[in-house]
């Protein structure tokens, strides 16, 4: 075990591993987030907290992930390159460790002119990858990158993300490559709509035999309506959305609608548990999560172990 | 060059609120180039100041002035003789220019009149773009002679990040994806087998995050 986190354990056992998303609230009332945690908890093995995700403001991914904890759901902590040096990079991966978070997930962070904010400096001292290396090092040599022994190593299984719907497709399985040489333990993807480009990209990443080194938890979010599947494939950069599959959710009514696309959600868990090297599902239920229970228990994934 | 582009004639209005008798100074440097700061430039500001003054029936005396450089001390000093006559200069040179006149002439004060904006190229008439943030540890011979911190939005050293859509940035669908540009050069060189090499966090010392620069050349200053 390297951090010892439920996840890992799961994963680690052979399990077939399940994650969802909660958001910490855009202010400091702590009953924002508590009031979701009766819909994850005992669904779901690990909860990732995004960081500032489109760059607004929210509360911190840690106080966000010590309110899961306190509240019985492991939290998988985002962190993002955006807004911090490597100074306070590495004193966060400390304090999160020291405060009991044992997942990590390292992202580089949706560019701050999507947010509230767009005025903010860009950081990006170093990048998701040089984050992961840095982590990892901490962690297994218990070194800081300056060479500066650590009292105490941090104790973190580690996640990256991967679109592999973006451009140019042919780099990103080399991509994913350097991240897994960087220290990625576990893999998120993006959302998947488009199962057939999806598997190509499966099969690229076994014929590296990346399989064996990553799991890889395949990310879905189950749609609510046609007008939102639209509204993603238009504007969310990187997310990919085939014709089919909107006029599969355009061709009920708009009461059905939220209905059909947990429906579909579930179909794809089902067809994903079929894919080779797919070790697990990660839930965006987006500001739905009280959805979570249903898809993971009609998709065969309950009692988590 | 240094590009740089005019600031709003109101903003500089302001500026210069009190005063009479004031020099516009050009540089025949890199602003001449982009056309922001040259000569044309300082006729273009002065009738449009003066025209400015007049409707407001507070009159302005205008010395326009193209300096050779601004940012040599040789070239400053020609406005010496005649400087002290003045109440304030509005230099139309980069941000260097504005401030080596301020250092030179103590005593005046010294304007801003157009915003001094990147290192960059003509890539066509009347269109310029960034290309370098002088980081001061150029690493362009490992990427295909495209700079990641000076051409991807999150200046990320192994891209292209997921929000690279068919060759465009996620800010702005006419951003070109710095890291596409990158990969399509490598393979174009054939050198795509560099890709996959982990590149250690860089070292922001030699650029502006290690305090102001200065370069002092031994064989020269001797």
């Amino acid at each position: 075990m390297k951090a010892g986190s439920n996840l890992e354990k799961v994963l680690a056992a052979g399990h077939f591993a399940v994650t969802a998303e909660c958001g910490p609230p855009r202010g400091a009332d702590p009953e924002q987030v508590r009031k979701k945690t009766p819909f994850l908890k005992g669904f779901i093995d690990a909860c990732n907290v995004t960081d500032n995700q489109t760059s607004v403001v929210r509360m911190s991914s840690l106080a966000g992930s010590m309110i899961l904890a306190e509240n019985g759901i492991e939290p998988l902590m985002q962190m993002v390159t955006r807004d911090r040096n490597r100074i306070a990079l590495q004193s966060d991966v400390l304090g999160a460790s020291a405060l009991g978070v044992r997942n990590l997930l390292c992202l580089s962070g949706d560019h701050q002119t999507f947010g509230d904010d767009p005025e903010a400096k860009n950081v990006h001292d170093i990048d998701s990858i040089q984050l992961l290396d840095l982590v990892r090092m901490m962690r297994d040599e218990g070194k800081f990158p300056s060479g500066k022994e650590l009292k105490g190593a941090p104790k973190l299984f580690l996640g990256c993300a991967v679109n592999p719907f973006a451009d140019p497709y042919d780099i990103r399985v080399p991509r994913l490559a350097l991240k897994v040489a960087a220290g990625a333990d576990f893999v998120q993807t993006q959302c998947i709509y488009n199962i057939d480009k999806f598997e190509r990209y499966m099969a690229d990443l076994r014929q590296r035999g990346l399989h064996e080194k990553v799991a890889v938890l395949a990310g879905v979010t189950p749609l609510k309506s046609a007008g939102m599947a639209k509204f993603m494939k238009r504007n969310v950069a990187g997310m990919d959305i085939p014709d089919e599959v909107i006029k599969r959710i355009s061709s009920v009514g708009k009461k059905e609608q939220p209905q059909l696309g947990i429906d579909m959600c579930i179909e794809l868990i089902e067809r994903l548990k079929g894919v080779e090297g797919v070790r697990g599902v990660h839930v965006m239920a987006i500001e739905w999560e009280e959805k979570v229970e249903e898809i993971v228990s009609k998709a065969g994934l309950l009692p988590r172990p | 060059m240094i590009v740089g582009n005019a600031k709003p004639l109101a903003e500089i209005l302001q500026m210069i609120e009190s005063h009479q008798k004031i020099i516009i100074a050009g540089c025949h440097g890199c602003v001449t180039v982009c056309r922001a700061g040259g000569e044309k430039e300082v006729q273009i500001l002065a009738s449009a100041l003066r025209l400015a003054r007049e409707a407001v029936k507070n009159p302005l005396e205008i010395r326009e002035v193209s300096l050779e450089r601004q940012c040599d001390p040789e070239y400053l000093e020609t406005m010496r003789p005649y400087a002290g006559d003045y109440q304030a200069v509005v230099s139309i040179g980069c941000g260097a220019g504005v401030q080596f006149l301020a250092e030179h002439f103590a005593a005046l004060p010294i304007y801003p009149g157009i915003n001094t904006n990147f290192i960059g190229v003509t890539e066509r008439q009347g269109e310029w773009a960034e290309r370098c943030q002088a980081c001061g540890d150029c690493m362009l011979h490992l990427t295909g002679g495209i700079c990641p911190i000076a051409r991807c939005s999150k200046s990320i050293l192994h891209g292209p990040c997921g929000g690279s859509v068919d060759g465009h940035c996620e800010i702005d669908k006419d951003v070109p994806c710095g890291w596409q540009l990158i990969i399509d050069r490598l393979r174009a060189l054939n050198m795509m087998d560099s890709y996959e090499k982990l590149r250690p966090m860089k070292s922001w010392r030699t650029s502006r995050d290690g305090g102001p620069r200065r370069i002092v050349r031994e064989d020269l200053t001797r």
